[in-house]
């Protein structure tokens, strides 16, 4: 309990509650000296068990409270971890299929757990993914004696094929399934199915073999490009007429050639849309056409080397959403390029980024279905799993001796299968989180059709291959520039205030000043982000000019109205104490308050031009929202004055009287003595005041919601509004799904808050109690 | 005068002037704000006069205005001519906002009239208003009443009778909810009891015929009710639809309500000073003790008001022992060191961490995490609709007890430091235990700071609202978490809470115009109540200084 220190009645006390305190056994052994029957002795054993039993509970209980504190950091950590990890792979099964046909395209069902390989001779084969035995062989309709000589895939997730046969003919087919549960099991049943009828049709008319296929299916229209034996691109277009005179609507096909000046073409790809023509060749050269005019034929866009030197390419794919390439390179590179509109409005293909991480010639490229991530393997047997908005390496293994081949990937890109030279292997993928890197949250990203890099916020859509945009540094932006305007107001008015209240201020006023400007500090900040939003903002809005005229003419006002006082005769001044300025003044403000609000229309219509709004947006190009940085600077301001005030003004009073009388006393002013002694003493703990003042701004959370707009931009207007971390919790945590990228981005959001609100405050603390053991050494 | 004024400038006076100006104006941000709310809140309840006058719009055609002045403000001239109104002059002119009602024929209940536009203003004695359970109040003239379609009174035959068939409809309203919220709300419960009744006996794969058939008979007992509940509603609603009014409203149509949905008629212009005080304070009753209509935005607040409260009591029976035991851990048995500061620097700063944090984690831990797993271990046949793992008030005041946790360690660990060491040495010298002298000496004198711990956590979970949003809260909860079926205590409901309250009907109903008034009576409401528990902190916080400086000396 305490120490012995000494002869005085107080401390052999306390040497007493010592030794009762801490030794129960010494104390027990005394005892039973004296004790007289069994029984008291029964009740002091009861009385030490007791006491026994409070200490450890009391541990028991505070160390678990304590830990629950701590649980809430590690918790938030915990959720936020695994968003870092990189992908892990692991082998399912390594077979050879019964077919033994050559393959020329693999396919997974959406559960991962039915495969399927189409060969060169026509026949579709579906086998069990995890044993490779066969489910059912399905042989395509073509005529006997021709072979498939091309195979595209339209949309991968619509599951439409496109076969290129030997007689310049193709056909389209869909692999799907149907899903039963006989006896409640899960049975998967593959079908084939073709949307536009069993036959082939023409494609090249001189019948040559097809050897490359792009291909987009709708409903309503579509197109088909191919590549003939004699290096003729055909691109034939097939659209949906609706006759007026017969009942069925019929198919409407238009065929034209490519002209392109390529050597050998080995690419072929046509976006979604139907729009965008790639074709390419292995030297590199791409020619870029836009396809979308069928009247007019395709038009060249672009043509350009996509690789220079002596390096050739290997690859070339779609990134899911069909607007990014990506091209493999023989030295192992993989970059990502798209389409960016140049000043003139053209669309220009750009390098956005490269993956640098396969020794050997990139070999192969897959897409995930919904993300923007890929699959790649180089020619010496290895893996790699990326994804290009977050610029990000997810993993690189060797798996095979051999080169692969092929790869497929199933559609949730949980799940591949990779050919080698004979076998192929089947794989499990771990890969939840590939969107998120430091550059995804923290640096500038070029998105899919932005002309230049730059940081967004704009977690969800409802398109499926939306690319999400998961910056942190626009709302980071808007916390810390709500936080500043806040600030602006704040730290003034709420140590000035403190520095009259606690040192200048009568005792009687002070007493019940200090409580109402406390008060403050509990009213909810909903009420006060209600205000802000419907009342403030809209009274803001209507009387911009009074507004400004009020922050000018305020300090002014101020000033004379106490040389007025001054200079008024001594029996008047003599009437108020001295302390009570603050009260004198209450009138003026409100005075000043009513006259430059009353003024506001009348600036308006003789200077703005009637709209100060429009005047602004005219004259300096300055948009005006209604719920902006002022209304937010305003209304947080308000919230955070009583903490400042609060700590402020305790520190201030703090500082020891004597410091004081000894300054007054060598002749300074009352003013010289706060500047150059209070303040000075006290600055720590203003510092300390207005650190605490700033954790409170940044997490604040319903004011901002209510009185910014909540638009995640950029922008250093005072008249535009923000988002902050703190609403972007609010607003999108109850939409999120529950274990996404995005769910776990909002955690990481907290944790920021959580991080910096927890430093700031710490530092604050610190500087305090250095502080408090400064005054009593003093 | 001017060696004085150099003089008053060089002493630094003006200086502390400016400081004593900001004084002022804090304390009148402070003043005026709660003025705000309380005029526009206390102003929402009174029965303003209903003008009828004529008003020329912006066309040039005139019409007929009834309506009661919702507030007005002055905008400049400019603003008016580029609305197209032409006016002679610069001075600038007041607008009104006129509440003019009658959404279901104007469409909107709200018109902005300019002064000067605004001539032949009456104030007419016998214009009706009428508040509805939809489309929000009508202001108009009564013509008649019908019964089943027929007329049986008009003009003041008709005014006389009103208040009579009024009462018969209300109370009929009154009994049918009773109904469907008592009898047929206990039977819903009851049946759905029973399915996962069911449900469980199916999971755990019981084969006992008896037990199913026992559910069954149940079952078809409770339909029985059921159906008989339903033939008495089906009665009921047949009598309160019997009457209706017809009513012309400003621009001349003539239109029917039929009485049951109308909630009070009253006419304002003849109402004196003390009918309108009866109706300010009938209207304050219901504003606290009915439940919302027309999406919040009319009628009362009192879920709001019981969900909040049951939410704090949770939390403040969460609260207290936790927060006074960490206290007396840190305090009295572990061993000062550097350890314990630095755990007492993390309690303090806890307090600082934004409430938002406490949200998130509560939503990752207690409802997905906690909730997901006892959902998963004891409430298999509700599966796949969660009971605990979904937010709840539980989850709720558990996170708000967590938010709330550094208020009751701080206050309590500064009481148990003001209390004098001789006491305790005192207690131990007679030969109590530890234990016996904090429980009975110290805990009781540390009471009153443990009491103002509590009330500050209070007062910061009854105004906090944005963890809320996250863990529990609703717009409209269908049913109390306290009701009178077994287990009387639904700890898994959703609530609704006063501060969200503000907030949705502020920002999420589709006719903020016509809600806000009822949001700033909330917020006074809501202000009143966290004024007076701080103040009572405050209180206790000095009376204990007081006692504790007469001790030690």
């Amino acid at each position: 309990m305490s120490q012995f220190a000494g002869p005085s009645p107080v401390t052999f006390l306390s040497y007493i509650s010592y030794i009762l305190g801490s030794q129960p056994d010494y104390y027990r052994r005394n005892l039973s000296f004296m004790s007289i029957t069994a029984d008291t002795n029964f009740l002091m054993r009861w009385r030490m068990l007791k006491d026994h039993i409070a200490r450890h509970a009391v541990g028991i209980g505070g160390i678990s409270v304590i830990i629950a504190i701590v649980l809430i950091f590690v918790y938030l950590l915990y959720v936020v971890i695994p968003m870092f990890e990189g992908a892990e792979i692991r082998e399912v099964a390594t077979y050879t299929l019964a077919e033994q046909d050559e393959a020329l395209y693999y396919a997974m069902e959406e559960q991962a757990e039915v495969g399927l390989q189409v060969g060169k001779h026509g026949k579709v084969l579906f086998f069990k993914t995890e044993s490779g035995s066969t489910i059912r062989e399905i042989p395509l309709p073509i005529p006997a004696e021709v072979i498939v000589t091309g195979l595209a895939e339209a949309d991968p997730a619509s599951g439409i094929l496109v076969a290129g046969l030997s007689n310049g003919q193709a056909l389209v087919f869909k692999h799907a399934y149907r899903i039963t549960y006989p006896n409640d099991q899960r049975l998967i049943s593959p079908v084939i199915e073709f949307p536009l009828g069993e036959t082939p049709f023409v494609v090249d008319e001189q019948g040559l073999p097809l050897l490359q296929l792009a291909a987009q299916v709708e409903e309503e229209q579509v197109t088909l490009a191919a590549v003939t034996q004699d290096k003729r691109i055909i691109i034939s277009h097939q659209a949906i007429q609706e006759s007026l005179f017969e009942d069925e609507a019929s198919w409407q096909t238009t065929r034209s050639e490519v002209p392109h000046p390529l050597e050998d073409v080995s690419y072929l790809l046509l976006d979604k849309q139907q729009r965008d023509l790639y074709v390419g060749s292995h030297t590199g050269d791409v020619s870029y056409y836009d396809v979308s005019n069928w009247e007019e034929g395709p038009e060249l866009i672009q043509h350009l080397a996509m690789v220079d030197g002596q390096t050739q390419m290997t690859s070339l794919s779609f990134l899911a959403g069909d607007i990014s390439l990506l091209v493999g390179t023989s030295d192992g590179r993989v970059s990502q390029w798209f389409p960016v509109r140049d000043e003139g409005g053209k669309r220009v293909l750009t390098k956005i980024r490269e993956f640098d991480d396969f020794s050997r010639p990139v070999n192969a490229i897959t897409s995930e279905h919904s993300r923007k991530g890929f699959v790649a393997v180089d020619t010496g047997g290895q893996v790699g799993i990326f994804h290009t908005t977050a610029h990000r390496t997810l993993l690189v293994e060797p798996v095979s001796e051999q080169t692969i081949k092929r790869i497929a990937l199933g559609p949730r890109a949980d799940a591949m299968l990779l050919q080698d030279k004979e076998q192929l292997h089947f794989y499990h993928i771990r890969n939840e989180y590939p969107e998120i890197s430091w550059s995804s949250l923290w640096g500038k990203v070029w998105y899919e059709s932005y002309p230049e890099p730059d940081y967004i916020w704009q977690s969800s859509s409802a398109s499926n291959d939306f690319e999400p945009k998961l910056s942190l540094i626009p709302i980071s932006f808007g916390t810390l520039k709500a936080a500043f305007y806040a600030m602006l107001l704040a730290v003034p008015l709420s140590i000035m205030g403190a520095i009259f209240t606690a040192h200048f201020m009568s005792p009687r006023m002070r007493q019940a000043v200090k409580p109402t400007i406390e008060i403050m500090e509990a009213l909810p900040t909903v009420i006060l982000g209600f205000l802000a939003g419907l009342w403030l903002a809209p009274y803001i809005e209507n009387h911009l000019p009074g507004i400004f005229t009020l922050l000018i003419i305020l300090p002014f006002g101020l000033f004379f109205a106490a040389w007025s006082w001054h200079m008024l005769p001594a029996s008047i001044r003599h009437r108020v104490p001295e302390g009570w300025e603050a009260a004198l003044l209450l009138p003026v403000v409100i005075l000043l308050v009513f006259f430059s609000m009353h003024l506001s229309p009348v600036l308006e219509s003789t200077l703005f031009g009637g709209d100060v709004r429009i005047w602004m947006s005219q004259e300096f190009g300055i948009d005006y929202d209604q719920r902006n940085s002022v209304v937010v600077g305003l209304a947080m301001g308000f919230a955070v004055i009583p903490t400042i005030f609060s700590i402020t003004e305790d520190a201030i009073f703090a500082v020891p009287k004597h410091l004081v009388q000894g300054s007054l006393a060598l002749g300074a002013t009352p003013w010289q003595t706060m500047m150059r002694v209070v303040i000075l003493t006290a600055s720590p703990g203003i510092f300390s005041a207005v650190m605490i003042g700033l954790g409170r701004a940044v997490g604040e959370t319903m004011i901002v919601l209510m009185a910014t707009g909540n638009t995640p931009v950029m922008d250093f207007s005072i008249f535009e509004g923000m988002r902050t971390l703190s609403a972007n919790i609010a607003v999108e945590m109850p939409e999120s799904e529950v274990g996404s990228t995005h769910y776990r981005v909002l955690f990481l959001a907290a944790l920021v808050l959580f991080g910096f609100t927890f430093l700031v405050n710490t530092g604050a603390e610190i500087v305090r109690q250095r502080l408090r053991k400064r005054y009593s050494s003093l | 005068m001017r060696e004085r004024t150099a003089k008053w400038f060089k002493s630094g006076t003006p200086w502390i002037w400016l400081n004593a100006g900001a004084v002022s104006v804090s304390l009148l941000m402070v003043l005026g704000l709660l003025a705000l709310i309380t005029v526009r809140g206390m102003s929402f309840f009174w029965p303003s006069d209903v003008l009828d006058a004529q008003y020329k719009q912006s066309n040039g055609t005139e019409i007929r205005l009834i309506g009661a002045i919702d507030r007005t403000e002055t905008v400049s001239v400019a603003r008016v001519r580029d609305s197209g109104y032409t006016l002679e002059g610069e001075e600038p002119v007041d607008r009104h906002l006129i509440k003019v009602g009658n959404r279901d024929v104007y469409g909107a209940d709200f018109r902005l009239v300019l002064q000067p536009f605004l001539t032949d203003i009456k104030y007419p004695e016998d214009i009706l208003v009428a508040e509805r359970r939809e489309w929000g109040n009508f202001y108009g003239f009564l013509l008649s009443i019908s019964e089943g379609g027929k007329v049986i009174a008009e003009g003041d035959a008709a005014k006389q009778l009103l208040p009579e068939r009024l009462e018969h409809a209300l109370d009929l309203f009154d009994e049918i909810r009773s109904i469907q919220q008592r009898e047929i709300g206990s039977i819903n419960y009851q049946l759905e009891r029973l399915r996962l009744k069911q449900r469980s006996l199916e999971l755990k794969g019981v084969d006992d015929s008896n037990a199913y058939a026992a559910i069954d008979k149940e079952t078809e007992s409770l339909q029985k009710e059921y159906d008989i509940q339903r033939e008495k509603m089906t009665t009921l609603f047949e009598q309160i639809r019997r009457d209706s009014i017809r009513v012309e409203t400003m621009d001349g149509r003539k239109i029917d309500i039929p009485l049951e949905k109308v909630v009070r008629v009253y006419y304002p212009n003849a109402m004196g000073m003390f009918a309108k005080l009866g109706f300010y304070f009938a209207k304050v009753w219901e504003f606290v003790s009915a439940e919302p209509r027309e999406a919040n935005t009319e009628g009362g607040i009192f879920p709001a008001i019981f969900g909040t409260v049951m939410m704090v009591l949770i939390m403040s029976v969460l609260v207290t022992p936790f927060g006074v035991i960490a206290a007396v851990y840190l305090r009295e048995y572990a061993k000062q060191g550097l350890i314990i500061r630095i755990i007492r620097i993390a309690v303090n700063n806890l307090a600082g961490v934004p409430s938002i944090v406490y949200g998130v984690f509560g939503l990752g831990f207690f409802v997905y995490f906690l909730g997901g797993n006892i959902d998963a271990l004891f409430f298999p046949e509700a599966q796949p609709a969660p009971t605990f793992g979904t937010p709840g008030i539980i989850w709720s005041s558990l996170t708000l007890a967590l938010l709330t946790l550094p208020v009751v360690i701080v206050a309590t660990e500064e009481g148990l430091a003001r209390i004098p060491r001789a006491i305790r040495e005192g207690s131990l010298a007679l030969g109590a235990t530890k234990a016996e002298t904090l429980w009975r000496i110290v805990i009781p004198m540390a009471s009153p700071a443990m009491m103002t711990g509590l009330i500050l956590a209070v007062a910061r979970a009854a105004g906090e609202v944005a963890p809320l949003m996250l863990v529990g809260v609703v717009k409209l909860a269908p049913s109390l978490p306290l009701d009178g079926n077994f287990p009387f205590l639904h700890l898994e409901r959703k609530f609704m809470h006063l501060g969200f309250h503000i907030y949705d009907v502020g920002f999420q109903s589709p006719n903020v115009e016509a809600a806000r008034p009822l949001v700033y009576a909330t917020s006074l409401l809501l202000i009143i109540v966290i004024v007076l528990l701080n103040l009572a902190a405050i209180y206790i916080r000095n009376h204990l200084r007081e006692k504790y400086r007469s001790l030690e000396n």
